[in-house]
């Protein structure tokens, strides 16, 4: 279970009085906004998003535009999102490493 | 399947491809001559990325967001919004393939076959980057990304950033954030100083942009920001993420600044995917060190009705954008028989030879550091996609022999990944060059393959067009 | 430079059959010099499916493949790399009764070639591939199956061809070939002429124009494989998994790499044109593969292709390549057109040919694939 970061490697300068959004990353509860994209809801309270699948470590996004592809995520339920390109939706269920193999990629 | 002929008495089936600067002014310019464009865009709300909107319920106003350039984003945004119903607009809709004027779209997971006379191909830019040992860390974005959060969702991307590379994005980025409030740690620009007085006279045909930028630096010196010429970026630092960043000074001796952030880019690179899939032959620009396609002064390719505009074409800039879409347009209307009104065209002609001037300015004042690129160490990542090193990169030209990039991709892997070499592609041919000590024109250029971004399993096709 | 343009061989066409026969035939003694218009494995060696499997072969294919095997098995001592040859297993899976009563068959006929293949029911199969869909009914597997990179192997081949002491020349296109007296007489661009007793002939989908050269034109057709890979997923996948169906449309093959992409294909093919050197994905082959995809793995859905491809590859109507000596001219051999079904036996294919024209014969039959059918029929 990833310790829950005390704080977020985003930081919110404006726009902060939104509606909260619950969402989960890493089995643990995590209060987005509405409107964020779901990579400011992980990273204003997370510090990474996904980790490289060629061992080199983790990553956080880089282009925030949808062009270099580095923030995509995995959903609990093996969905992939692009984080920088989803809005955040309650109940979203994260993860910022791969997809535990024992559900992964089971029949639908 | 083949496209209608189009006469005067047809309407031609248009697509415009992007909604940002280009997009929105080319759909109203075929709009003003009757037809009904679709428009396809990739953002949820339009205009691109230099006028990129705030979701719906963000409130800040058009100044706080756009700045000096509120004036301009208001006027595209207001434009968009006459012509909404006027085009068939396609929101968060990927452009995936093209094959013989046939365009691929995906919507929502459905696939839609799209026949055209014309495509108007308003794809926009994104940032160069040049591969620095640490920038896979997370904390490290790129300077478009940085203005992103900024804009689009209120947020910086660290507490203590610092800015690095070279363009006028650098500037611009990092005096937002200070004007948000943000510590901004440095700026830190590759180019020497004494390349933007080189640039002067060419900078000087926009006295307003030349004296925009100056502004932007003073404000950023006066309020404590080290702002520093002709670095050499040497390590971005961190164990498993940024927590500072070491490099060369102009005058000598290294510095290390602390900071959990770095935004960095090298001006920008055109998307043009659609363009090459399209099979428009590509030139190589001595000037930017970059392919583009080939295109007439108004945007017209080769290829009979597809249309190129604003930066996917060449980078110019969001105003030149605006008038190349413009031209773009007037010219798929010519082609296509309808009359166009001349002495528009001519004034857009001209206004777009004094943008261009400009950008030639913009190229001699931050150069692309190509002697850096070359200069990557073994073991520093090139392909932030695949993880392929710059040594790997090496390996392939000198023990495997690949004289160009496309089997350089073959052996090695570098530009395979996710993002299909946008962001590795350049630096990877200046590495390939370097190890071949050959011209980077001459190992080519990654060809581009569909889909131009990954495409979900999930796809399903349309039943009907 | 000065090299000599007199061998006992000259190769036309670099890709896995003529590199491997190059370096086989230089193990034997022989001097080659292989001549390749572009780069070494660049056409259809460098961009198939990667399938390194015997199951499902012709029966009249299977010696051929076997031989090939093992050479697969050797890789790393014959080449210095293993071109990522994973022997993971080849899986083919069906959607009915008839077809599975085919594939049982086929893996009886199989048998005495020297196959073992274990025909998995639709329970047994769940058990252990837990991923396949609801549709799958039964499975046939082979546990020597497997795949390996095609982007690596060809040039793979063309290096140690290289170090064994063929001259390889590449971006050298063939212009003119003439027989003069006991050697053939090759002219390419900026290569003057060159001369060699023995010509053998491995163009790929170029091989036909040569053939006609020397009166024995064929009916070669050429096409694009339609090729789609995945973002890197978790390693999960195991063996080599192929539909068996009469379907074209509803063909997909697929493989998963230890990098953890996964390449799909099917038998829906794209145009291509020897003359361009360029082949097409058609959109709606990819997204029809998808489709498929998703019926035999429904859990991958979610997963996205990143990038297509296609290749120039040449095909008979009676799906068997052109393979073996000329039928008009002494000294003059084949060994192309292999209908999208090379790359496993590609270095068989070389190794058989460096022996037939080495020693005169070969212990592997391949009398079907002689250039004479077309002459017959």
């Amino acid at each position: 279970m990833a310790e829950v970061p005390v704080r977020g490697r985003f930081h919110r300068i404006a726009e902060t009085d939104r509606p909260p959004v619950s969402i989960t990353v890493d089995g643990a509860a995590v209060t987005a906004r509405e409107g964020d994209s779901l990579l400011v809801a992980v990273l204003a309270s997370g510090r990474t998003l996904r980790q490289s699948e060629f061992g080199d470590g983790s990553r956080a996004g880089f282009c925030l535009m949808g062009a270099c592809q580095d923030c995509w995520m995995w959903q609990a339920d093996g969905g992939r999102l692009r984080a920088c390109t989803t809005p955040v939706r309650a109940g979203m269920d994260l993860l910022t490493r791969p997809v535990d193999e024992t559900l992964w990629p089971l029949p639908a | 399947m083949a496209a209608a002929s189009m006469t005067p008495a047809t309407i031609p089936r248009a697509i415009v491809v992007g909604a940002g600067p280009a997009g929105v002014r080319a759909a109203e310019t075929l709009v003003a001559a009757g037809l009904r464009p679709m428009v396809i865009d990739e953002g949820m709300l339009s205009g691109g990325q230099i006028y990129r909107r705030q979701p719906a319920n963000f409130g800040r106003p058009h100044e706080t967001l756009y700045g000096y350039d509120a004036e301009k984003a208001r006027s595209l945004h207001d434009a968009f919004e006459a012509i909404r119903t006027q085009v068939d607009y396609r929101p968060e809709t990927l452009a995936w393939n093209l094959r013989e004027n046939v365009l691929h779209v995906v919507t929502n997971g459905v696939a839609a076959a799209l026949p055209f006379d014309a495509l108007i191909l308003a794809t926009g830019a994104t940032d160069r980057l040049l591969p620095i040992r640490g920038w896979t860390l997370p904390g490290c974005y790129s300077l478009g990304g940085s203005q992103v959060a900024l804009k689009a969702q209120a947020c910086s991307i660290g507490q203590r950033p610092v800015f690095l590379g070279t363009g006028p994005l650098l500037y611009l980025v990092a005096y937002q954030y200070l004007k948000a409030g943000v510590d901004v740690a440095a700026v830190l620009d590759t180019s020497p100083f004494g390349a933007s007085i080189r640039a002067l006279p060419d900078l000087a045909v926009r006295p307003g942009l030349l004296l925009r930028g100056l502004r932007f630096r003073r404000a950023l010196t006066k309020a404590g920001v080290t702002v520093a010429n002709g670095v050499v970026p040497l390590e971005i630092e961190g164990d498993g993420e940024v927590t500072g960043l070491r490099y060369h000074a102009a005058g000598g001796g290294d510095r290390r600044i602390a900071c959990d952030a770095v935004g960095m880019g090298f001006h920008l690179r055109s998307e043009n995917q659609l363009a090459d899939l399209a099979g428009c032959p590509f030139l190589f620009d001595d000037a930017t060190g970059m392919w583009r396609p080939e295109a007439d002064g108004d945007g017209r390719s080769p290829r009979a009705g597809i249309y190129l505009a604003g930066d996917g074409a060449r980078v110019l800039g969001a105003d030149a954008a605006e008038v190349g879409g413009r031209l773009a347009a007037l010219a798929a209307l010519a082609d296509a028989g309808m009359s166009a009104d001349a002495a528009l065209v001519t004034s857009l002609r001209g206004q777009m030879a004094t943008l261009d001037r400009f950008r030639r300015g913009l190229a001699t004042a931050f150069p692309w550091p190509a002697t850096l690129a070359r200069s990557v160490a073994d073991d520093v990542i090139l392909c932030r996609c695949e993880a392929i090193t710059a040594g790997t990169m090496r390996e392939t030209a000198e023990a495997k022999g690949a004289p160009e990039v496309n089997r350089a991709k073959a052996l090695s892997r570098i530009g395979m990944g996710r993002c299909q070499g946008r962001y590795c592609g350049h630096a990877a041919a200046e590495v390939l060059a370097g190890a071949r000590g050959s011209s980077l024109e001459s190992v080519g250029r990654l060809r581009g393959q569909a889909p131009v971004k990954p495409l979900s399993m999930a796809t399903v096709k349309a039943d009907t067009l | 430079m000065s090299k000599a343009n007199q061998a006992d061989v000259i190769i036309v066409g670099g890709g896995i059959m003529g590199a491997s026969a190059a370096l086989f035939l230089r193990q034997r003694g022989r001097s080659v010099i292989l001549l390749e218009r572009d780069l070494i494995g660049q056409a259809a060696s460098g961009t198939n499916f990667g399938n390194v499997r015997r199951q499902g072969r012709y029966l009249h294919q299977l010696p051929l493949s076997n031989r090939a095997r093992d050479i697969w098995l050797r890789m790393p001592e014959l080449l210095g790399e293993d071109c990522e040859f994973l022997q993971s297993g080849h899986l083919r899976v069906v959607y009915n009764a008839e077809m599975a009563g085919k594939i049982e068959a086929y893996s009886k006929d199989s048998a005495p070639y020297g196959l073992d293949l274990e025909m998995i029911s639709a329970n047994a199969l769940r058990a252990r591939f837990p991923y396949l869909g609801r549709e799958v009914v039964a499975g046939c597997y082979d546990p020597t199956g497997g795949h390996a990179n095609p982007r690596l192997t060809a040039p793979a081949f063309g290096r140690a061809a290289v170090r064994a002491g063929v001259d390889v020349r590449e971006n050298t296109e063939v212009t003119g070939i003439a027989k003069a007296g006991d050697d053939f007489v090759v002219e390419a661009r900026g290569q003057g002429e060159m001369r060699a007793p023995v010509l053998l002939v491995t163009a790929g989908a170029w091989g036909g124009k040569l053939s006609a050269l020397f009166g024995e034109p064929v009916p070669i057709a050429v096409h694009g494989p339609n090729m789609s890979v995945t973002e890197p997923l978790p390693y999960r996948i195991g063996p080599t998994i192929g539909v068996s169906t009469p379907h074209v449309h509803e063909t997909v093959y697929f493989r998963q790499v230890k990098r953890g992409n996964v390449i799909l294909g099917g038998y829906t093919r794209g145009p291509a044109s020897n003359e361009t050197n360029r082949a097409a994905v058609l959109p709606e082959n990819t997204l029809g593969q998808m489709e498929q995809l998703r019926r035999v793995i429904p859990g991958f859905a979610n997963i996205n292709i990143i990038r297509v491809w296609s290749g120039v590859e040449s095909y008979f109507a009676d799906d068997m390549p052109v393979m073996g000596p000329s039928a008009t001219t002494p000294g003059l051999y084949y060994a192309f057109g292999f209908c999208g079904a090379g790359f496993q036996i590609g270095p068989g294919v070389g190794e058989v040919m460096a022996e037939l024209i080495d020693t005169g014969a070969t212990s592997t039959p391949i009398e079907p694939y002689s250039i004479a059918r077309f002459a017959r029929a």
